[in-house]
This record gives structure tokens, sequence and C-alpha cells, in this order.
């Protein structure tokens, strides 16, 4: 079952310019490791080497925030927007 | 050339001043080029170093833009202490090649410098800011 996946400007070189693409998973993990498969490379951002969440990148499951639902292991399914954005972040100093 | 309207450009030095100690920081939208919008936004680490829009904050003006049509023009925050060039944290975590990013530094309390750049890969392009 498909879900709707937004995809900010950084990662549209990745798949083809498209400002959307659908992937399949019952988790955010499996629906990012969908698009992995067809989009190589498009994940590196998000998912760090050790298969976590990037911290400064938001994933959002129908405009909340994933890191505060079950992160990759948020339940997603048919009908479901999970929305990419970069973090906006930077400073001064040391982050 | 980044082109900044006057008032937009009055209102980052007086919410940097506001902010202070902490940087803020916030977006412009704009509208087939030409800015329209400065958008407020919290600095989620209220720090005097760092700064981070809050996520769900960040999603609705991103979706507001949307809406409206509106595109990403610049992101611009504040250096309190130091030069208005981006750090190396401003270089790592620059992830909208398509904004400018305006930096505010408020080092001269009396004569805040706003500067502008592009950043691509770590890689810094200054840009002419002209106010007016």
């Amino acid at each position: 079952m498909p879900v709707r996946i937004k995809v900010p400007t950084l990662l549209r070189g990745h798949v083809g310019g498209q400002a959307q693409v659908e992937a399949e998973g019952g988790t955010l993990r499996e629906l990012l490791a969908d698009l992995e498969s067809r989009y190589p490379g498009v994940t590196e951002r998000i998912v760090t080497p050790e298969g976590g969440l990037h911290r400064f990148v938001n994933v959002y499951v129908n405009d909340e925030d994933a890191r505060y639902l079950g992160a990759l292991e948020t339940e997603v399914g048919d009908g479901d927007t999970v929305a990419i954005l970069p973090a906006v972040a930077g400073g001064s100093g040391s982050s | 050339m980044i082109e900044l309207p006057r008032s937009f450009a009055d209102e980052i030095v007086e919410h940097a001043r506001q902010e202070r100690p902490n940087e803020a920081c916030g977006l412009i939208a704009a509208k087939e080029g030409v800015p329209v919008r400065l958008i407020r936004m919290r600095n989620a680490d209220q720090s005097p170093v760092t700064f981070r829009l809050d996520p769900k904050e960040q999603l609705r003006a991103f979706d507001e833009m949307d809406e409206q049509g509106w595109d990403l023009f610049a992101i611009y925050h504040s250096h309190t202490q130091t030069d208005a060039y981006p750090s190396p944290t401003d270089r790592r975590l620059a992830f909208y090649p398509e904004a400018a990013y305006l930096i505010v530094s408020l080092a001269d309390p009396d004569g805040p410098v706003i500067r502008g750049f592009r950043i691509l890969d770590h890689e810094v392009t200054e840009e002419d800011v002209r106010v007016g």
C-alpha cells in the first residue's frame, strides 16, 4: 500500500527531480528501504550508517515529528503522508 | 546580488536584538523571486551560539509557503559576538542550496552588519546584499 513521501529540494536530484514519490512499507524504516532500493543514495542523509535517524533531518508522519512517534519504527500505512525536511540550523559556535 | 527590502533588513536586526544574548533565526519567503514575507522563527536551541528551527514550526512555515505558492528565499540568523560570516557549524548544517543564507552580526552593537551567502556542500560564496 503506497505512502506518499514529500521530497525536499536537497534530495530531488536522487529521484529524478520529483517533489513527491510513493513507497511501500509498514514502518518508516521499511518505507525508506523501499525508496533506497529504487533510488540508491537517497536515504544517505536521512538514515545514519548505524541505522538511526540523522540528527539534522526532520521526518514527519502526517505532520507529526517522527522522533516523538516511534522514530524509524513508526508505523505507516495506506494514505499516510511522510514529509522529509532537512533541519534549518547552524550558529556561530559548535552544536 | 540579494535584494532585500529595507523593512526586512530592519526586522532582521530588530529580531536579533530582541533575542540577544541568544541567536535569532527566521525565514524569508518570495514570490517569483521577490521577497514577500519574513517569518520569525523560534530558536529551539535557545542558545547564544547555535540555532535550530523547531521542527513542527518549520513544517508549518514550509507548508504555508507551499500553499501560497512562495519559495524559500532566505534563511537568516544572528551572530551575537562574531562576524557575519558562516561558521564551520553554519557550513556543515546548510541543507538548503536554493536559499540565500543571511547572517546579521551584532558584534558591534551600534553597527549591525548583514551579509549574504550561498552555501553548497560546505562551500561558501558571498553575494552582495542590496538593501532598499
